[in-house]
């Protein structure tokens, strides 16, 4: 099993007049195909340790590897180029683009990466979305759809260019609890069926409980 | 579509009514700068125009542009002499053939020579000054207008009989004279002549109309006493443009002052230079003032988008990418604008170009405005439309770009 993403001493520290440490000293890591889960009280620094390991912020200090690869000497274009081809991203709130359809916010990603042709992507956009249960609503806007659906569209979107890593933020957190399960077992999914590899920040333990592998954080900590 | 313009396009047409006003503001700048382009250069163009069908393009006389050394300079360079009594000169161009035959040689245009000399003409007891004026009717029909310019009979009577003259009608009329009377002339070296009136001419330029008179070149040679001798030659050029060239090679050449209109008329041509830059000024404001509504419009997208900023470079879009769709955006609307305005200003051109009236000043009747119909006009405003756009959107679309997902995102949790 290869490794996808590697931390040492992972510290990221807010240059405020008063320096506010948002996380400290992280060292995990992350393979193919694992279901982890970043759990830890409101604050802890769970949040912005997956914006981290996303690439989405730069540490202070400290050594984040992606796939093999150093992300410290990489510039702007490259980070979004490796979020582009390495990841997909689920947000607590959907995040579509609310002029687009269901199908047009999925193909977005892979027409940004550009390895498929046109129809190729519609059709591909089609059957991700079919696979998660949203055959019928490809062509509706994202206030057209219910909070689930929602969410589903942005699982789809993620896996668009059928990146190794999903990182979820609260994925299920402004979800009622049968669309919250029916999340969970998407994301489940992810990892047994198509082998990515899912990191979740949730505050749901009894959600935590039935991932692989937690990682607690406690003010930016790991404990 | 790329995809960056499919975004952009997207996010333009989500706001229709604003876009709309955006793009107003750009179609009346543009509309408006190429209507008053085509106006103030129409009316350069038509006074451009009449200056040089009436006057000569190059006009030689027999002056020279600094004083001529007197031969005792010649000998005695170093000393500074004063109180010298000047050696009398025969003025005139001399050898006035010759020189018709070189310039002829290899200047494409018509030429015509003349003398002229002051005098006095007579009629009854009244008498008025006026500059008398020797032609050579063949040669004059090819370079002056006036040959157009007659209120009662013609230019061509001139050439018809011996002792003819043609004269202003002002002057006529100052006279009590008319068409076939006999007036007297005198000249300044005191010869006397009689010639009968066989033309009355209108230029519209007062003092030509009250102070010509046009009589055969041979008389006013003798009336001047300068037989073989004229004191101008004015030169028509096929292409009015070379006029200052023409005129440069002659005064070297031949070495009488010769000027081409271009410096005759510097004044006026410099006015136009400065009523240029008026011009552009104009409509550099006009474009400032729509390139703000763009700035406005790029700015509220920007501001209201900056969620969708944070998502597209979570999904990996860099801050490039970013820059472009929103400065794409600013020149999109910039482009659209262009076109409407080219529309704009087309309609209004041509609805300009309806308006008549009737004046009758300058001895000509202008019946519609001048207009310049010129493709110029119309990219010059596109052109600064589209690039106050562009720079309407860069400065948004930079501080959008820059923005940090992370705080966006947080900031939404």
């Amino acid at each position: 099993m290869s490794t996808l993403i590697e931390t040492s001493r992972l510290t990221r520290i807010l240059p405020e007049t008063v320096p506010v440490t948002l996380v400290e000293d992280i060292s995990l890591r992350i393979d193919e195909k694992e279901f982890v889960a970043i759990t830890g009280p409101s604050g802890s620094g769970k949040s912005s340790l997956l914006y981290l390991l996303g690439l989405l912020d730069r540490p202070t200090s400290g050594r984040l590897t992606i796939a093999g690869r150093d992300s410290g000497p990489m510039d702007e274009k490259e980070r979004a180029r490796t979020r582009l081809e390495m990841m997909g991203f689920v947000f607590q709130f959907h995040f579509l683009l609310p002029e687009f359809t269901a199908r047009e916010n999925v193909e977005i990603p892979m027409r940004k990466l550009g390895r498929l042709a046109r129809d190729e992507m519609h059709e591909h956009a089609g059957d991700l979305l079919g696979s998660l249960g949203l055959g019928e609503y490809l062509d509706q806007r994202p206030d057209q759809l219910s909070g689930g659906q929602r969410q589903r569209v942005a699982v789809a979107r993620a896996l668009a260019n059928d990146p190794p890593l999903i990182l979820a933020d609260e994925p299920t957190g402004s979800l009622d609890s049968k669309s919250s399960e029916q999340v969970f077992e998407i994301l489940q999914n992810l990892v047994r069926e198509r082998g990515k590899a899912v990191v979740a920040v949730t505050h749901d333990l009894d959600m935590a409980a039935r991932m692989q592998r937690r990682i607690h954080i406690v003010d930016g900590k790991i404990t | 579509m790329p995809l960056i313009l499919d975004i952009a396009v997207t996010h333009i047409a989500g706001r229709g009514r604003q876009t709309l006003v955006a793009l107003i503001g750009v179609a009346v700048g543009v509309g408006f700068s190429v209507a008053m382009a085509a106006l103030m250069q129409g009316g350069q163009d038509d006074f451009v125009r009449q200056l040089v069908d009436t006057m000569p393009h190059v006009d030689v006389t027999d002056e020279q542009r600094v004083a001529r050394r007197q031969p005792v300079e010649d000998v005695f360079d170093a000393v500074a002499i004063s109180g010298l009594r000047p050696r009398d000169d025969r003025r005139g161009i001399i050898n006035p053939t010759e020189a018709i035959a070189w310039l002829e040689s290899w200047i494409p245009g018509r030429f015509a020579v003349s003398l002229k000399t002051q005098g006095v003409m007579r009629y009854s007891s009244r008498e008025t000054g006026a500059a008398i004026i020797g032609v050579e009717p063949a040669r004059e029909r090819g370079v002056s207008p006036i040959v157009d310019d007659f209120v009662a009979g013609n230019f061509a009577a001139l050439a018809a009989g011996g002792n003819n003259v043609l004269v202003g009608d002002t002057m006529a009329s100052r006279l009590g004279a008319g068409l076939g009377d006999t007036i007297t002339a005198v000249s300044s070296e005191g010869q006397t002549r009689n010639f009968k009136i066989t033309g009355l001419f209108h230029t519209g330029t007062t003092a030509r109309d009250e102070g010509e008179a046009y009589i055969l070149l041979k008389n006013a040679q003798i009336l001047a006493e300068r037989p073989n001798v004229i004191n101008e030659i004015r030169i028509k050029l096929d292409d009015p443009n070379r006029a200052p060239l023409v005129a440069h090679r002659t005064e070297a050449e031949l070495g009488y002052k010769a000027v081409a209109w271009q410096e005759a008329n510097e004044a006026i041509l410099q006015a136009f230079v400065i009523r240029n830059i008026i011009m552009y000024t104009v409509v550099g404001a006009i474009m400032l003032v729509a390139g703000f509504g763009i700035f406005n419009i790029i700015s509220t997208i920007t501001h209201e988008k900056t969620r969708d900023i944070a998502i597209m470079k979570s999904l990996g879009f860099p801050e490039a990418d970013m820059r472009r769709l929103f400065l794409l955006e600013g020149v999109a609307i910039g482009a659209g604008g262009s076109a409407l305005g080219c529309m704009l200003g087309f309609a209004l051109v041509y609805a300009l170009s309806l308006v008549s009236f009737k004046i009758a000043a300058a001895g000509r009747e202008m019946t519609h405005l001048p207009i310049a119909w010129s493709a110029l006009h119309y990219l010059i405003a596109s052109v600064f439309a589209v690039g106050s756009a562009a720079v309407a959107g860069f400065l948004p679309a930079r501080r959008a770009a820059r923005q940090n997902p992370v705080d966006i995102i947080r900031g939404a949790t």
